[in-house]
């Protein structure tokens, strides 16, 4: 093979891009969260506007953090590790920019149309068909620039990371194209193909695993490739690594249906939601063990590297929301918590405590390489790192709170079997947590803004540096 | 071959992986979400449920484009105390010509599936303008918007029928042709109160 790196380079300025992006994303969509959370301390602040109503405020704030904030920092990641990984530079690197810039594009008027009240009332699937159409060619051409650069590797294993990220691509691609089948009757207006019962099925089929393959197996994928970046060790087990991967991908899938507990879909697709729910406890923890051994023997570095600390904390975070998800999809217990703020606070464990702070761990890496500059302060950083830890506990705890309160008075009888509890009472008694759960988002919130600033005053005045592949032969990833 | 080996082979070829992924990926929904789609069952209306009329229907949507299951589910789960504090529990036939189901992930407000009939229109109605004119201690939002702005401002009320009945919803040409009438100087809050009176359990007839 004929070292083919002369003159070549790494196409790096569009994962700049879409790093920025995402942190924009990240304080917009957090924005959003924080107003709502305030929304329910103070309900008259949306001072009669439609557009800074709940209803319409909210589903902008879950689109904002999942597919702004989340997908732009995957996209990126993925398109930086890719490259190193297979050590060619992008396959159709304008498609590659032309993903990134249409997906800002794509969120940013899909955003406007949500707060002007274009809802397809599907959760996490809101956007209606013309954006659905959209987001499928985007997501296509996402696949081509991916899978056309591992196509031509120079390293002919494909490295984990990458197991992760094509599961990403193709999965989302499965489930996105069904749940949004829609006949459409105006621009803004379409009807689902599905009815009821059957539309519940596929709605939380999608919701599930956008959850499962999007929040979960899409940054597995960027924490299979920047944790051993940064502990400078490598994946404590290949084998392990594999079996989590396939279980993981296979049994997932099927954990939908305990949304549905007790809703008026069969008995025996919640049951077999619940059993694969609690099946998913195996890999999810494999993958765990594999990232916590991987940093066995860096420890040292925790004390140092503020990146490092935030991805060890989030696989803590990872670790504690795979066993809850589970425990919640256990019929007796998601009785209580089905329909409640438990699932809310279950929700954050996961989005603030695994997919912000690896991001945020993969970001404070990431910058400094892009630029090649230090880090504006370390100092901030680890300011950041406490901010995010205590805003996340807060918010949880909060949450835990109000909805295993909200879930034992719901179902509360007197001796003579009447309610104990009006459900007036039990809403007005959530005042506290709603409070904490509000100066937590804050709290979150003002921590990424540290990261904003942080991230911003390194990059000042500095390009993105040209990298090369490493010459041919060679196998470090 | 044993597994690692199988999948040293997919490693090393993308479109395998690919595949792969695809394939393994897809079994839990061939599985368990494909027979629940064509069991006909599910979706078969109940004894006593209807389309929604074209008032209701457009109710219906307001509560979609207002985000009103972020808070309020439409499910009563067969448990004691949720059948003491809402009514009957809810049936699949009850949401046939319910696209998309709204059954909600939330209650941060009540439950709202039995609702209809608990309150007068004219409670309804101020509630939704304004909430704390009847329930002080409420954290619900206001829409005082919907009851500036007439119920069919896009005249789009006959094409959404029309592609409903494309989906199988059984409405006639009649029922299309005075869709429009119906609706005529109606406010977009009046469409939302009476698709909340209309979520009651199906009346359902009784042997004497």
């Amino acid at each position: 093979m004929a070292d083919g790196t002369i003159g070549e380079r790494y196409h790096d300025r569009v994962v700049s891009w879409l790093t920025a992006f995402a942190m924009a994303w990240s304080i917009l969509g957090m924005l959003a969260g924080v107003y709502v959370a305030a929304e329910l301390v103070w309900p008259t602040i949306d001072f009669g506007r439609e557009w800074l109503s709940y209803g319409r405020l909210r589903t902008l704030h879950t689109n904002g953090v999942i597919f702004g904030f989340g997908v732009s920092a995957l996209m990126g990641t993925a398109f930086y590790s890719v490259q190193r990984t297979c050590h060619v530079p992008l396959f159709a690197p304008r498609l590659a920019w032309f993903c990134a810039l249409a997906w800002q594009a794509g969120v940013l008027a899909g955003g406007v149309s949500l707060l002007a009240g274009w809802n397809g009332g599907k959760e996490y699937a809101e956007l209606e068909w013309p954006f659905d159409i959209a987001i499928a060619v985007v997501w296509v051409c996402f696949a081509i620039v991916f899978f056309g650069t591992i196509a031509k590797r120079r390293i002919k294993p494909i490295y984990v990371s990458n197991w992760f990220y094509g599961g990403l691509i193709i999965v989302i691609a499965m489930l996105h194209i069904v749940n949004s089948l829609a006949m459409p009757v105006t621009l803004s207006k379409s009807y689902s193909l599905f009815a009821g019962a059957q539309d519940a099925i596929v709605q939380w089929w999608y919701g599930h695993n956008a959850v499962g393959f999007l929040l979960t197996g899409g940054f597995l994928g960027m924490l299979y490739y920047f944790l051993p970046k940064h502990a400078g060790r490598p994946i404590w087990s290949y084998r392990l690594s594999i079996v989590a991967f396939w279980a993981f991908t296979y049994s997932y899938i099927w954990a939908g249906p305990h949304h549905l507990h007790y809703n008026a879909v069969p008995e025996w697709v919640q049951s077999l939601g619940m059993v694969m729910s609690l099946v998913l406890l195996a890999p999810s923890w494999a993958t765990m063990v594999n990232g916590v051994m991987t940093v066995a023997g860096a420890w040292e570095k925790l004390r140092t590297d503020p990146a490092l600390k935030f991805i060890v904390l989030s696989l803590a975070f990872y670790g504690l929301a795979t066993f809850e998800g589970p425990m919640m999809s256990i019929k007796s217990v998601n009785v209580v918590s089905h329909f409640t703020d438990w699932t809310i606070g279950h929700v954050h464990s996961g989005a603030l405590g695994w997919n912000a702070m690896i991001t945020f761990g993969a970001f404070y890496f990431l910058v400094p390489r892009l630029v090649g500059a230090d880090l504006y302060s370390v100092r901030l950083a680890n300011i950041h790192f406490w901010l995010a830890l205590a805003g996340t506990m807060l918010y949880v705890l909060a949450m835990w709170g109000a909805g295993v309160s909200q879930g034992l008075l719901w179902l509360s009888l007197d001796e003579i079997g009447e309610l104990s509890f009006s459900f007036k009472d039990i809403m007005a008694s959530m005042a506290p947590y709603y409070a904490l759960r509000f100066l937590a988002g804050l709290i979150f919130l003002g921590g990424a803004l540290l990261m904003a600033f942080n991230l911003t005053m390194t990059g000042k005045g500095r390009r993105t540096v040209a990298v090369s592949p490493p010459a041919a032969g060679s196998s470090q990833p | 071959m044993n597994a690692v080996e199988l999948h040293r082979k997919l490693e090393r070829n993308s479109g395998l992986l690919i595949f792969g992924i695809l394939f393994v990926s897809a079994i839990g929904g061939l599985v368990q979400v494909l027979p629940s789609v064509l069991q006909d069952d599910l979706v078969t209306p109940g004894p006593g449920t209807q389309p929604y009329g074209p008032v209701e229907l457009t109710g219906r949507d307001l509560y979609i484009r207002e985000g009103c299951s972020t808070c309020h589910s439409q499910q009563v789960r067969p448990l004691l105390a949720e059948v003491r504090r809402y009514g009957p529990y809810s049936k699949a036939g009850e949401s046939a010509y319910d696209r998309p189901f709204l059954w909600g992930s939330k209650r941060t407000g009540p439950d709202l599936h039995r609702i209809g009939g608990k309150y007068t229109d004219v409670w309804q109605r101020m509630h939704l303008l304004d909430p704390r004119t009847v329930v002080p201690d409420s954290i619900m939002p206001g829409y005082p918007w919907l009851g500036e702005r007439a119920a069919d401002a896009d005249g789009s009320i006959q094409s959404k029928m029309r592609a409903l009945r494309r989906l199988g919803h059984p409405y006639t040409d009649a029922e299309i042709e005075a869709a429009p009438a119906a609706l005529a100087g109606l406010k977009e809050v009046d469409a939302l109160v009476a698709y909340l009176q209309a979520l009651r359990a199906p009346a359902v007839e009784t042997t004497p």
